[in-house]
């Protein structure tokens, strides 16, 4: 057989996870369904379907949207209900689409496909221009810690692909988010989604536009620097004691590289012991390393014999986290129960699961104009407020900012063990 | 790409035994399912990568329709063995002879929907915890809404509309009695990455998934395997063809490939030549619109 897919070139991509964010109608399906249509990465079955579907629903054109349909109960009500994953590859990267609704009451999904994305795409329908909605899809963005974000102008077509319409946007929203974000890297690009234009293939339609297209900068958005590279955080996560005779003194402490840089030899502190310690070794099933940094899976091993357990943390022993029982978040509220001021929650941060109690609400924040409503308002669902927890026994953790795996924490309702709010570490 | 950037596949494979080690963690009796399939196969190695130098600290568990390749059965012994692992095998015959499954009948019969009751069954007599399986997002629209941890309830049943949202890597593995989770580790694997990982790491698989000669017949555009028990309509006849599968399951629903295929480089280019996904050729989901959807909320895989 002639090879004409390359293995080599597949080896070597990175990975890219973004989010799109975008509200009712202003064209997120269709936008991914062109992403995944010329990009080429529907099949041939799923162009059937959709081929059929579209006929059976009365429309002129493939209808890109129903590319992205999920469930039985999205497609009789024409909506998305929860975050979805998609993917396609192109020769220099493969991407994670998470598919997140746009409706303020699915603000928690946002958060959810926001948490572990590198770019987020905030869609504005070039008809309605910056609107409230898209102040809360861009202001989730940047508290969720998303380094880059992509503004797409949708629906030019509808505007005749004027110049004017876009710069009105453009500083529409720049006026905005420099007054929330100053430092977020943004980047804008007009589109139509339905035709196509800027989306995978330059646009013939808007000569005056000398950026790339969308699939041109989701393929050349620097990520390297998107994890914490400085501070050495390591949590345990779980400990590998074979008890066999060839490796029967073997101790091991399984974990993910959550930040900085570990070698043999290098010099550590176990918190909460405190105790210091060298790298004894960064073994793998294939070997052992010279190095590990996020986000490798490996097993470090340590030169003294020190009592560790799921959800210590391995530091740099020069550069420790902060540690303590009294943390500051911002929390998304995500369940129909609102927060109980005063109540009881369990704790899971890195590894580590703890008990804590929510000992005040700062302010909450009204989400479409971001105006902080001090008064003692209910947290329900969907609301992000700022407050104040103290934990049953000590975190070690660094601002949100600094490091996303360290810096987050989920709550859970005790008596019904769901996922109630998932917080960002001031 | 600088040294400090995993690869993309590196970064899956580093995600997946972060998956496998969180399971190990934090539930009492995690068991890993294995089909004899590519995706449990791989599955299999993560585990062993993750737990290094020590065994792979839970069982296996094959649920068994009958109606297998016997290929795959001769492999997954090999494999147990090498591993030293433990094999656990649930039957959907003795489901169906203790008369807590019924045989379906007539032409398009398969046992692929009874296997959600010895897979419960099963699960339930062993009191296992959490369920590792190796279903992928990118296979099938109602899988793509799936969670890492995904909860089930007592009856084992999944509700897509009311999961827990699942942020960061911090997952939520807390449960009442006799609920479970299903664990889907290689969740963003998609199938070009898985088999670009089994080339790499050069695993193991059972022939079938490489070109050979078998008695086959055609039925609503997918080539099935002859069998004893798989009755033909009078129309259809039984050839001999060069083929290979493209996913493995219960023979009565695995439609199988016109292919000359015979290394995994070779299947890596029919892949990326090829303009049908990957359950295009599995019976089972062909039933309706929703039938995964479906099979899932009642506890399937």
């Amino acid at each position: 057989m002639e090879p004409t897919f390359s293995t080599r070139a597949y080896l070597n991509m990175e990975l890219l996870r973004f989010t799109t964010a975008g509200s009712v109608d202003d064209g997120k399906s269709t936008l991914i369904g062109r992403l995944l249509y010329d990009s080429k990465s529907i099949f041939e079955d799923q162009l059937d379907a959709v081929k059929r579907a579209s006929i059976q629903k009365g429309g002129e054109h493939l209808n890109l949207a129903l590319f992205t349909d999920g469930l039985r109960a999205e497609r009789e009500q024409g909506i998305t209900i929860d975050v979805a994953y998609r993917y396609f590859a192109t020769p220099s990267r493969k991407f994670i689409i998470a598919d997140t609704p746009g409706h303020i009451q699915y603000t928690r999904n946002m958060v959810t496909g926001a948490s572990t994305a590198n770019a987020a795409i905030v869609l504005i329908d070039a008809r309605n221009g910056v609107i409230e909605q898209t102040h809360r899809h861009a202001y989730i963005a940047s508290l969720l810690g998303i380094p880059h974000i992509v503004v797409c102008i949708n629906k030019m077509d509808l505007m005749d692909y004027r110049e004017d319409v876009y710069l009105q946007i453009l500083n529409d929203f720049q006026d905005f988010a420099s007054r929330i974000f100053p430092d977020q890297d943004m980047r804008f690009i007009p589109i139509s989604a339905l035709h196509g234009d800027n989306v995978v293939k330059p646009s013939q339609n808007m000569p005056w536009y000398a950026g790339g297209t969308l699939l041109n900068v989701l393929e050349t958005i620097p990520i390297s620097q998107d994890h914490d590279l400085v501070h050495p955080r390591f949590p345990v996560q779980y400990v590998v004691r074979p008890e066999s005779d060839e490796f029967h003194d073997y101790r091991g402490y399984a974990g993910r590289v959550a930040g900085g840089f570990f070698h043999p030899g290098d010099k550590v502190v176990v918190l909460p012991s405190g105790l210091h310690t060298e790298i004894a070794a960064v073994d793998t099933f294939s070997g052992p390393l010279a190095e590990a940094h996020p986000p490798m899976s490996v097993t470090l091993t340590l030169k003294d014999d020190i009592d560790i357990s799921r959800g210590d943390m391995i530091a740099g022993a020069g550069d420790v986290p902060a540690s303590g029982c009294d943390i500051t978040a911002m929390l998304c509220w995500m369940n129909p129960k609102p927060l109980q001021p005063g109540g009881k929650y369990a704790l899971k941060h890195t590894t580590r699961d703890v008990k804590c109690i929510l000992s005040e609400v700062d302010y909450v924040l009204n989400i479409n104009t971001l105006e902080q409503v001090a008064e003692n308002r209910q947290v329900k669902m969907n609301d992000i407020a700022r407050v104040k927890l103290r934990t049953t026994k000590p975190l070690f953790f660094d601002a949100y900012k600094t490091n996303r795996i360290t810096g987050s924490i989920i709550l859970i309702d005790e008596a019904t063990n769901e996922t109630v709010a998932a917080g960002m570490i001031l | 790409m600088n040294d400090y950037q995993l690869t993309h596949l590196k970064e899956l494979e580093a995600e997946a035994i972060y998956v496998l080690r969180e399971v190990a963690a934090q539930f009492e009796r995690p068991v890993l399912l294995f089909s004899g399939g590519k995706d449990s196969i791989v599955l299999v190695h993560l585990s062993r990568k993750a737990f290094h130098p020590a065994k792979i600290p839970f069982p296996l568990l094959h649920i068994d329709t009958g109606h297998n390749f016997g290929e795959t059965l001769e492999f997954r012994d090999t494999l147990v063995e090498t591993l030293q692992a433990r094999l656990l095998v649930g039957s959907v015959q003795e489901s169906i002879d203790r008369g807590r499954a019924v045989e379906e009948h007539g032409i398009n019969a398969s046992r692929n929907v009874l296997q959600t009751v010895t897979l419960l069954d099963t699960l339930e007599k062993h009191k296992f915890d959490a369920a590792i399986g190796g279903a992928r997002r990118d296979e099938e629209k109602a899988r793509a809404k799936e969670r890492f941890f995904s909860h089930r309830d007592e009856f084992g049943q999944w509700d897509p509309k009311n999961q827990r949202p699942e942020l960061w890597y911090l997952f939520n593995g807390k449960k009442r009695m006799g609920e479970h989770f299903r664990v889907f580790p290689i969740s963003n694997w998609t199938e070009m990455d898985v088999w670009q990982y089994i080339l790499a790491e050069n695993i193991d698989l059972p022939s079938i998934y490489f070109t050979h000669e078998r008695d086959v017949f055609f039925r609503d555009g997918v080539w099935l395997a002859a069998a004893p028990f798989m009755k033909l309509k009078p129309a259809e006849k039984v050839e001999h063809r060069r083929v290979r599968c493209r996913t493995v399951g219960d023979i009565s629903c695995t439609g199988l490939t016109l292919s000359t295929a015979d290394t995994v480089e070779d299947i890596i280019q029919e892949i990326a030549a090829t303009r049908v996904t990957e359950r295009g050729g599995r019976y089972d989901d062909r039933r309706s619109e929703a039938a995964m959807e479906d099979r899932k909320k009642e506890g399937y895989f």
